[in-house]
């Protein structure tokens, strides 16, 4: 476990009890979801994680000293007066790193997320999905052990998201980091998450902890309908202890026809 | 073409203008001592060219020290002020009764203590209150205005208060600290115009002087000719300004970005 919350709380600005009796820990390297309607205090939870919070109880243990993080909001939250390159460059040059070293990491970054060509571009140049790419290239120059993301794509269209979608899970696979993804939607847990941590609010708190299947995702398979529909069972259940569960243990194997998952 | 037209169209203007205003002279015989021929101003401005350039040194320098001193106290100020809830609290409260004391009721106490052998340094002072205010609140918005989750993510790299005050608070600032800027140099003009009329004979010798001395022996035409050069002043600091706007803000912000559609 690289991260573990025991009995965690913390009060929202307003005085409301934001989460109370947060506990649940992460496995090194995994894909784990963070779902829940909207103020369910998941973000609260991210940012406590991040240390930019800290609790009013409980504790939060990283195994070992706090590894490198990398943080994506759910706007691209760049700088605007500064190119994508310099932009990425950032972390890198709040680390000291030369610059010469810098420019090639960042550049580096902003290929793997598919912006060759666009180093010298401006934010307001780019679309909402490349300026998101910015932003993930950015928290990756940075070479985090832990990427926390706080609905990075939420505010993107349908295709944007897809393709984001595709390459954060290309880039987990090949980093080999741990990713904790925070998300109001069913079908993106169940699509990018190993582990989904269903959250219910006043006061937040772990509802479920579902564990899904391994392997590649096929959005149009029963195995990913019932994932889905696991994990909605489990989001809108009346709030009761945490429980764990399994979707789609079996390895279904039979494709789903395209009419059957528009009931979605 | 556009570019052409957007300097030429304002000319044609002026020129327009100032042939109505010669012909309307010249048309009802209007006495010069009551309104000069645009003629008789731009000959009143040759025949005391050295004496009206002297004043305008001294116009433009007491005007643009009040300008630059104004900004760089006021930028200071509001740093602090972004920095330090308190201090704003504190502060603010003067800063504001410093912008709505009319300035021509505390000029001649500061002539008074500045000495009037320092005039210049106190027609500065004085310039300078007026030109403050503008920037100070303009450059303290800015700089409050900061996207709160980009210091956050400044401050999950371990950035300092300093790093994030230079990378993050200032550029965000700037567009917002040049348009506080831009309405300080006009009040700076206007600041060190009120100065020279408190100062008085002897003390003055800037444009505003020359203006009330010509105006005095009843050269109309002379008070008209430096009346045209403190406009001309106030237009180049404001189209300088302007342009170092246009400079830094054109890659990245929407104010100085031309949409076409």
């Amino acid at each position: 476990m690289i991260l573990s919350l025991s009995d965690v709380s913390r009060r929202f600005p307003n005085g409301t009890q934001a989460l109370s009796g947060l506990g649940f820990a992460i496995a090194e390297g995994s894909f784990v979801s963070l779902l829940g309607p909207s103020g369910c205090g998941k973000s609260t939870a991210l940012r406590l994680i991040a240390g930019l919070l800290e609790p009013d109880g409980g504790t939060i243990r990283w195994n070992g000293a706090k590894p490198e993080l990398g943080f994506v909001f759910q706007e691209p939250t760049l700088m605007p007066w500064a190119t994508a390159l310099a932009n990425v460059r950032l972390p890198l040059e709040l680390k000291n790193l030369p610059r010469a070293e810098a420019d090639a990491r960042a550049q580096a970054a902003l290929a793997r997320v598919g912006l060759d060509g666009f180093a010298q571009a401006y934010p307001r140049e780019l679309s909402g999905g490349m300026k998101m790419r910015v932003s993930i290239a950015r928290a990756l120059a940075a070479q985090p052990k832990v990427l926390l993301m706080d609905e990075p794509f939420a505010a993107l269209d349908e295709p944007a998201r897809a393709a984001l979608n595709d390459d954060l899970l290309r880039l987990w696979r090949e980093d080999g980091m741990t990713v904790i993804f925070v998300t109001h939607s069913v079908a993106e847990s169940a699509y990018l998450s190993r582990r989904v941590l269903v959250m219910t609010p006043r006061p937040g708190r772990i509802a479920a902890d579902i564990a899904l299947p391994e392997g590649p995702r096929d959005r149009l398979s029963p195995q990913f309908l019932e994932s889905q529909r696991v994990i909605a069972d489990a989001m809108h259940r009346p709030a009761s202890p945490a429980r764990a569960e399994r979707a789609g243990g079996g390895g279904v194997s039979e494709r789903a026809s395209a009419k059957e998952t528009e009931g979605e | 073409m556009n570019r052409i037209a957007n300097i030429a169209l304002p000319l044609l203007v002026a020129a327009l203008l100032l042939g109505f205003w010669e012909w309307k002279v010249a048309h009802d015989a209007i006495p010069v001592y009551v309104l000069p021929a645009p003629s008789a101003i731009a000959r009143a401005l040759g025949e005391n060219f050295s004496t009206l350039m002297e004043s305008l040194g001294t116009t433009l320098l007491v005007t643009l020290l009040a300008f630059l001193s104004a900004s760089i106290a006021a930028l200071l100020l509001a740093i602090l002020f972004s920095e330090s809830r308190a201090a704003e609290r504190i502060f603010y409260p003067y800063a504001v009764m410093l912008q709505v004391t009319p300035v021509v009721a505390i000029a001649p106490f500061i002539l008074l203590w500045m000495g009037y052998d320092r005039v210049t340094a106190a027609e500065t002072l004085i310039a300078a209150i007026v030109a403050f205010f503008p920037v100070l609140s303009n450059a303290t918005l800015g700089l409050r205005s900061a996207d709160f989750n980009l210091i956050d993510l400044m401050r999950l790299y371990g950035a300092s208060r300093w790093q994030i005050l230079w990378r993050v608070r200032l550029p965000t600032a700037l567009p917002y600290l040049l348009s506080g800027m831009k309405t300080a140099g006009g009040l700076a003009l206007i600041g060190s115009v009120v100065a020279e009329f408190v100062a008085g004979s002897g003390a003055a010798t800037g444009l505003a002087w020359r203006i009330i001395e010509a105006t005095n022996r009843l050269e109309i035409a002379t008070a008209f000719a430096a009346l045209a050069l403190l406009v001309t002043i106030g237009l180049l600091i404001f189209y300088a300004l302007s342009a170092v706007e246009y400079l830094l803000l054109r890659r990245w912000h929407e104010s100085a970005i031309t949409r076409v559609l």
